[in-house]
């Protein structure tokens, strides 16, 4: 299969290839980093995860119309305004959810798998009927077209590298949330000891509230960042749930190092593949040795030991 | 072959001896190098502060746990390896500290399905409920109380009733090793009193480890005393030895 | 004493059971026509899917949201032998390897891969129909259920699964027949399978199988297995205790949930005359648990039901209202799940049952006690007030 290439030109190729995997690294961490959260930390399935995501790309197609027709000159930045506002829509949405259906069902995990499922159905179709079943995309700021010519065989998209910039921000920003700020600590205490942390004063319900609203807030933002990489349909967030709940439960559920580990094995599994086999069957490889390694180690790629 | 068990009196025909055993979560040693023997037919009883490792000893022997080192043998066969129900089968038998019974499923199907037949999938698709059985489930419910609630969703009876219940789950099996994590926790005075005179009666011709808290019913029952503190073994002997040991006396009454 | 019996059938099971036979084989065959006759046929292969999923999901708290996957094994098998003696070399002469399927064909394969060939015998056709899907359903729950993984970790990985297996047959075109699946399917044994009178006996003979499941899926909850599935659901590690290995008893109840939905995903093939990756993947996978759930998750006939009402409405919605039909189906996922968690059995345990027995009492006693019993069923003594435990359904209805 290597035939006809120079060793130059196989180097450009996996590189290329390389940064490919890191555009969907990228979006998985994103998506992971929010599911992580409320999976990971609250135990809840969100199977409409995805369709928050597509909230936050819809915030911001309708941001930029916005820019476009109102404000014109200030269109290079519209993207950290919409970026704002698909955080605080979505992350609104998911605290109207929690309270209107997720609490209800916290002692019943399968039946909020079920439920949510229900959601995803009924956002999907509404976006269908307020946006149209095409796709939408945004015209991107003049500043993030083009690509960077790094050698003579390799180029790289700005966009690509915007957009895993964003990741390691927003990557960093949740980490530092978990584990330096108040809220975190909360969060902590209470995937504890829910009863201890109540007895201490944490008002444990509005943690939960809180930390489903973060996790949809995080898929909001990353429902943008979606929008410099791709078009938006009312069904693309049902196109990576699968994938991204493999890599949260690959890396260990709870362990926010282990989402991104194993968000960057994947992609660069499937993403190195696809060079080599078609994009499905890639696909399917990638996809067949996380489910085996999982029925070997269950427990994913990383975990705490605790007792029981 | 393995070789016979150095013990403190050389004698390797304990029922239970627990050597060297060891369990540590993430860096804490929660049992730590831990030894005891139980004698057959003796009435152990655990006692020792919160966070002693009680429970978690429990766990360990019959397999709930796994350990980091150390041997537990059982009629000389070595616990450690095997699976909790293979556990069961050598028959050892255990109650949790919450009741842990069936809700669902009446007072008499819950005894029924610890009947000891039919664990395989096979044998559980022809199991007859024979008249032998049904004597049987009848005879161990009159033991705990509970003959004329043989009918009754075991969610509707009172906490007492289930201790009882889960109790009764137990004795259908006649395990040589019972094991009872505080039996009479969260009971009334007058159900403490029953399940006392309800543990008395069970307790004859097996050996029983116990963890509880109440004094007055340590004395009532145990042969030897076993007080646990963080994980290991601070004092063994009668319940006046133990009483009269110093270091139990600091570790309850404190510093 | 009363629990000293068993009985096979309560006389309440026995008029359920009776109900559902008028409906199924005189009811609906004298009003429908055969083409409505023959799509409540193939409602009712989904009915397969949602009486395995009582005993795996309702009774045993296993939810799999990969049915879809063993649905599809068994209707791929059914249909790789209707295709194999669709492609005789006569009637596929203007191919360029006459004798092989059309689209290995289409897609330049020159020979039959050699896993096609024991296909041709329909012996094997109808072994492989239960034992591949049964086979992979082993594999799947040996190596999870012995690992203890269960929960919504065992649910996402069967969602993987489907997922897996769909992307696998879109891709592999030449092999499976790709994103159309195996098409234009003609006779069975020299049967012809597509006039109205073929599809009418068929139609009888999938409800003489999905009466056969119903029966073993009521002994294997009649008998103690049945009960221990409960046990498990409830307290796991008390049965562990109890010197069960629970890992053989999921495993089973697994196994025989799939060789049903394969029963039902080979009567599909043979009734709508063909198989596709579109029926097997994530969506139609975990709208099979939705069947099930509008059922009531715990009775074996509220399954059928359950499956039938929900694709007869989806193709009403479908008809008349498309962009409605996915608010309404999201409804029933959120409505099944908050309000109504035990379907249609149980509105009709809190609401119907109450009054029927109410009206038995009115009824002189000459008559009334032995109907009293009948509608009571074997749970009278258990009472109401039931509120939903924490791993799932804290009752265990009759049927």
């Amino acid at each position: 299969m290597f035939d006809g290439f120079t060793m130059g030109e196989l180097g450009a190729i996996f590189a290329m290839q390389g940064f490919a995997g890191l555009i969907l690294f990228s979006v998985f961490v994103l998506m992971a980093l929010g599911l992580a959260i409320i999976f990971g930390q609250m135990g809840v399935i969100n199977m409409a995860h995805g369709e928050f995501l597509i909230l936050g790309a819809y915030v911001t197609y309708l941001c930029a119309q916005f820019f476009e027709a109102f404000l014109p000159n200030l269109y290079g930045i519209y993207f950290f305004v919409a970026m704002a506002l698909a955080f605080c829509v979505a992350g609104a949405f998911g605290m109207l959810v929690e309270w209107g259906l997720i609490r209800h069902l916290y002692r019943r995990p399968l039946d909020t798998l079920l439920a949510t499922w229900g959601l995803s159905l009924i956002l999907q179709q509404t976006y269908r009927s307020v946006f149209g079943a095409r796709e939408v995309g945004v015209t991107i700021p003049e500043w993030m077209l083009g690509s960077l010519q790094l050698t003579d065989l390799i180029e790289v998209p700005i966009n690509g590298i915007f957009v895993m910039t964003l990741t390691t921000v927003i990557a960093g920003l949740v980490a530092f949330m978990m584990f330096r700020s108040g809220w975190g600590r909360r969060v902590r205490a209470v995937v504890q000891d829910r009863t201890m942390a109540g007895a201490v004063g944490i008002n444990t319900e509005m943690t939960d509230r809180m930390t489903f609203g973060i996790g949809c807030g995080i898929a909001g933002v990353a429902g943008s960042a979606f929008t410099m990489i791709g078009s938006t349909g009312p069904t693309a967030g049902q196109l990576y749930i699968v994938d991204t709940f493999l890599v949260v439960v690959f890396g260990g559920a709870g362990s926010l190092f282990g989402t991104i580990a194993s968000a960057f094995t994947i992609s660069q599994a499937q993403s190195v593949l696809e060079f080599f086999l078609s994009g499905s069957m890639a696909k399917v490889l990638t996809l067949l040795t996380v489910v085996g390694i999982l029925m070997l180690r269950p427990q994913g790629l990383f975990t705490l030991k605790i007792r029981k | 072959m393995t070789p016979p068990l150095k013990t403190p009196h050389h004698r390797t025909n304990f029922l239970l001896a627990v050597e060297g055993l060891t369990v540590s979560f993430d860096g804490f040693r929660a049992v730590d190098d831990l030894s005891f023997y139980v004698d057959k037919d003796e009435i152990r009883v655990i006692i020792g502060p919160n966070g002693a490792g009680k429970t978690t000893v429990l766990d360990l022997i019959c397999g709930r746990t796994k350990a980091t080192g150390g041997s537990v043998r059982f009629k000389d066969r070595e616990l450690l390896s095997m699976r909790e129900d293979q556990i069961v089968h050598l028959g050892v038998g255990r109650k949790f500290q919450n009741p842990s019974i069936y809700e669902d499923l009446s007072v008499f199907e819950n005894l029924e399905l610890s009947y000891p037949t039919g664990y395989t999938v096979f044998g559980a698709l022809a199991f007859k409920r024979s008249s032998e059985v049904v004597a049987r489930i009848e005879d161990v419910a009159e033991t705990i109380f509970l003959k004329d609630l043989l009918s009754t969703r075991a969610a509707a009876l009172s906490h007492g009733q289930k201790q009882w219940l889960e109790i009764g789950m137990l004795l259908i099996q006649d395990p040589e090793l019972l094991m009872l994590d505080e039996p009479v926790a969260g009971m009334s005075v007058a159900e403490r009193k029953q399940t006392a005179e309800l543990l008395h009666r069970i307790i004859e011709n097996r050996s029983v480890i116990v963890i509880e808290h109440d004094m007055n019913f340590v004395e009532d029952i145990a042969h030897k005393v076993t007080v646990l503190h963080q994980g290991k073994v601070l004092s063994e002997g009668s319940m006046a030895t133990v009483q009269s040991d110093p270091r139990v006396v600091e570790v309850y009454l404190g510093h | 004493m009363a629990h000293a019996r068993i009985r096979l059938f309560t006389p309440a099971e026995i008029v359920g059971f009776i109900i559902l036979a008028v409906i199924v084989f005189a009811v609906l065959p004298l009003v429908m026509d055969s083409f409505r006759l023959n799509l409540f046929g193939k409602y009712l292969t989904y009915g397969f899917v949602a009486i395995g999923l009582v005993l795996c999901w309702g009774a045993g708290g296993i939810l799999s949201l990969g049915q879809g996957v063993f649905f599809g094994l068994g209707g791929y098998c059914m249909a790789m032998f209707l295709k194999l003696e669709a492609s005789t070399p006569e009637a596929t002469s203007i191919q360029t390897t006459p004798g092989i399927p059309d689209f290995m064909d289409w897609n330049q394969v020159t020979a039959l891969p050699w896993w096609w060939e024991p296909f041709n015998n329909f012996a094997f056709t109808l072994f492989a129909i239960l034992a591949v899907p049964m086979a992979f359903a082993f594999i799947i729950g040996f190596a999870m259920f012995t690992r203890r993984v269960g929960g919504v970790y065992f649910a996402i990985i069967t969602q993987a699964i489907a997922a897996i297996l769909t992307i696998l047959i879109i891709g592999q075109q030449g092999y499976t027949g790709g994103v159309n699946g195996i098409t234009d399917l003609r006779t069975l044994l020299g049967w012809d399978i597509r006039p109205d009178e073929a599809k009418t006996t068929l139609y009888f003979i999938n409800g003489v199988l999905l009466f056969g499941c119903l029966l073993i899926a009521h002994l294997i909850r009649r008998s103690k297995l049945g009960r221990l599935l409960i046990a498990i659901r409830d307290q796991e590690d008390r049965v562990r205790f109890s010197g069960y290995d629970v890992a053989n008893f999921k495993i089973f109840v697994f196994c025989v949930g799939a060789g049903m939905a394969a029963v039902g995903g080979a009567m599909f093939t043979l009734q709508v005359g063909f198989m596709s990756p579109t029926l097997i993947g994530i969506v139609p996978s975990i709208e099979m648990v939705i069947f099930c759930a509008v059922g009531g998750r715990l009775s074996i006939l509220g399954a059928v039901y359950g499956a039938v009402l929900v694709n007869w409405a989806k193709t009403a919605f479908s008809e008349t209202f498309p962009e409605l039909w996915l608010f309404a189906m999201g409804a029933l996922f959120i409505g099944v799940v908050l309000a109504f968690p035990y379907g249609l059995a149980g509105l009709y345990d809190d609401h119907v049952k109450p009054r029927l027995l109410w009206l038995a009492q009115l009824w002189p006693r000459r008559r009334g006690s032995p109907d009293t019993n009948a509608l009571a069923g074997p749970t009278e003594q258990v009472g109401g007030g039931y509120a939903l435990a924490s791993k799932g359904g804290s009752r265990d209805a009759s049927t």
